[in-house]
């Protein structure tokens, strides 16, 4: 498959009261065009902030990039011209569906204000206005009614009842489910080639999330998007991608298609996740110890304080890529070979 | 845990309705969010309790401790009515039921150290010598598995897993006999919710605690719960022993809850998943059966007769054609 995103070797600093902490520690991530991405690991991992690097929105001040290109369709977004990211790329080839959705909508303006809003400035066809939109600048009325008109026909795919009296209606006026249904409408809209999806049902219930997950893989499947779909639960993450990564402490650990990560984990810390979801059989079981501080972390690879293969290797050098299988990576010195499991 | 033993909890047909108010001041209706339920917990025996968010299961919860006064029905603990004490009287029974939050260590007063924190619930409710408190304080202190250094610590030296042992710590001081968990490991990731699950069911042993866990994560009422209670909008639709509800649901809500959960390994949900709809709102209940506008089996007598609890196949179903 053809390669849309490629990020190499990404390191990101903040800025804390104790030092600089290191919460982006030399990460590799891929997106082939049409894919579906789960990025899974626990909280404080690096999730979001892989997720905002990819998007250019940083928090200014706080954070530094110290390393490593983010590649979107072969061009590097981190030395590209801010104002050509910002026209072309964010919020247009790259959008974004949020974790909350009650708070991502301004409670004072009817939803349809905000959705032409997006519209004005992000709309596929202002691709091919000659200037681009400004503050003050006329939203041209023939582009105004053929994006009314996308905006409708979005709204009745993620199936909102009545789309065209909904977009009068204030936020407040839908449940947690419909709003959800209208950030993903947005993030279509502007026919983006990679949505990235931070966590886009944890603030809903199972019965909700299962519709709103199915309407989202049918919706992206069907238009050929690619998704980076951010979770920390492993569930969601088996019901909607294609591939898996996951993250501790800054660092990527494995990258497999489905069915290979949840059958056949290859990291020991991959394997630990999996065996600590509470299964049919009432076993519960830990990750012994705690994540460590990204201030000090570990050397090497920063999984070893708590793994059982841990070496004197593992203490000193982070471990290569290892290709395992067509699309399987992992990164460790002393990788499992065995189905999910085997060894909890 | 014998299932001849006395209940230790008895709910008979509890009720809590909130007054729905105009802007000017004026009833304009009820909201009624816990609507006749009955329920036991047997001493030693973890009760699960679950449903979507605004089913009435939280604020079940804090009908039992207290926190609301019920509209109707009964409480009993360990066979006696507690729902309608005078307050002095209720607060003897008060040190015997305790209510879990979903972050016990966000409760802790951060300009306080651990050890005053500790000894606060003893000073309140009970007669002991400072000693004697000592030694108490020492030993819940270990049960949850912290050393003995951290009593001169305050809350924001330890890290968030210490704090949330901490905050159970104060709950356990007193030595409650029922213990209401509510959502304790919602927004956890899955291998710090382990942890929390094993040292809830490490002190269950330890102090002879019973559990009512509320919770809308069924994978984990599963692991924890011997019986369990899904209720919807204000009413239990599916009561019985957890092994038997998984296995083979009969009310179509717990059908469609437990197809709803992803699972590792299984048939993707989305693509089999048939429930359409949001719950509707609980101050407009439907008629009838509450579950009938998104019920896929629903037929006409559903709307004109609400299908009362009853037995079916080991465990209790609210459904006409289950």
């Amino acid at each position: 498959m053809a390669e849309l995103l490629a990020v190499r070797g990404l390191r990101v600093d903040f800025a804390t009261d104790r030092g600089p902490a290191q919460v982006l520690d030399g990460i590799n991530l891929d997106i082939a065009a049409g894919e579906v991405v789960g990025l899974v690991g626990e909280s404080g991992c690096g999730k979001t902030t892989l997720a905002r690097a990819i998007l250019g929105i940083l928090p200014e001040g706080a954070a530094r990039i110290r390393g490593g290109e983010v590649r979107f369709r072969g061009i590097d977004l981190l030395t590209q011209d801010p104002a050509t990211v910002n026209d072309h790329v964010r919020g247009r080839a790259i959008t974004f569906i949020p974790q909350d959705p009650f708070s991502s909508f301004s409670p004072l303006f009817p939803v349809g204000t905000q959705i032409m809003d997006l519209m004005k400035w992000k709309s596929p066809r202002a691709r091919e206005q000659a200037r681009p939109a400004s503050l003050f600048g006329r939203y041209p009325r023939a582009r105004r009614r053929a994006d009314r008109e996308a905006v409708l026909e979005t709204l009745r795919a993620v199936q909102i009842p009545e789309p065209a009296r909904a977009l009068g209606r204030l936020p407040h006026e839908f449940s947690g489910g419909q709003r959800q249904r209208l950030m993903i409408a947005m993030a279509l809209l502007p026919e983006p080639h990679l949505i990235i999806a931070d966590e886009p049902t944890t603030a809903l219930d199972v019965t909700i999330q299962a519709q709103i997950l199915r309407l989202l893989r049918a919706l992206v499947k069907e238009r050929g998007v690619s998704v980076l779909f951010t979770t920390h639960d492993l569930g969601t993450a088996h019901e909607l991608c294609d591939r898996v990564v996951v993250m501790y402490a800054g660092q990527e650990m494995e990258a497999a298609p489905t069915d290979a990560f949840f059958g056949r984990p290859a990291h020991p810390y991959t394997r630990k996740l999996l065996a600590s979801v509470p299964g049919p059989d009432g076993e519960i079981r830990d990750i012994p110890g705690e994540v460590p501080s990204l201030v000090t972390p570990p050397a090497g690879c920063r999984f070893h304080p708590r793994c059982d293969h841990a070496t004197a290797e593992c203490r000193v050098e982070r471990p290569a890529p290892r290709m395992l299988a067509e699309g399987h990576g992992v990164r460790c010195h002393h990788p499992v070979d065995a189905p999910a499991g085997a060894d909890a | 845990m014998s299932p001849d033993a006395a209940p230790l909890l008895e709910l008979v047909d509890l009720a809590r309705h909130f007054p729905v108010r105009s802007p000017f001041g004026r009833r304009v209706g009820w909201l009624r969010a816990v609507d006749g339920v009955s329920l036991q917990v047997r001493p030693g025996e973890t009760l699960g309790l679950v449903g979507e968010s605004g089913c009435g299961k939280s604020t079940l919860g804090k009908t039992v401790m207290g926190i609301y006064t019920p509209s109707a029905g009964e409480i009993r603990f360990a066979g006696r009515e507690i729902g309608r004490l005078p307050a002095r009287a209720r607060r003897a029974v008060a040190k015997n039921l305790q209510y879990v939050y979903q972050d016990p260590g966000a409760s802790l007063d951060p300009r306080w150290k651990i050890r005053p924190l500790l000894h606060e619930p003893l000073l309140i409710h009970s007669t002991l010598t400072r000693a004697e408190r000592d030694r108490e304080v020492a030993a819940i202190l270990a049960a949850v598995g912290l050393p003995d250094a951290h009593l001169d610590l305050y809350p924001h030296e330890l890290s968030g897993g210490q704090q949330r042992r901490v905050g159970l710590a104060r709950i356990l001081t007193l030595r409650p006999r029922l213990v209401i968990l509510d959502e304790p490991t919602s927004g956890l990731d899955v291998s710090v919710q382990a942890s929390v699950l094993k040292l809830f069911r490490s002190l269950q042993e330890t102090f002879a605690l019973t559990y009512v866990f509320i919770s809308h994560d069924l994978s984990v009422v599963r692991a924890m719960c011997a019986s369990i209670a899904v209720m919807y909008l204000g009413k239990i639709v599916e009561y019985g022993p957890t092994t038997r509800v998984f296995e083979a649901p009969r009310h179509p809500y717990t059908q469609s809850l437990l197809a709803a959960v992803p699972r590792i390994g299984g048939r993707r949900v989305t693509e089999d998943f048939a429930l359409e709809g949001e719950p509707p709102n609980p101050r407009d209940i439907p008629s009838g059966c509450r579950f009938r506008t998104r019920c896929p089996l629903v037929q006409a007598r559903c709307a004109e007769e609400e299908p009362a609890l009853r037995p079916v196949d080991g465990r209790a179903v609210a459904c006409h054609f289950a």
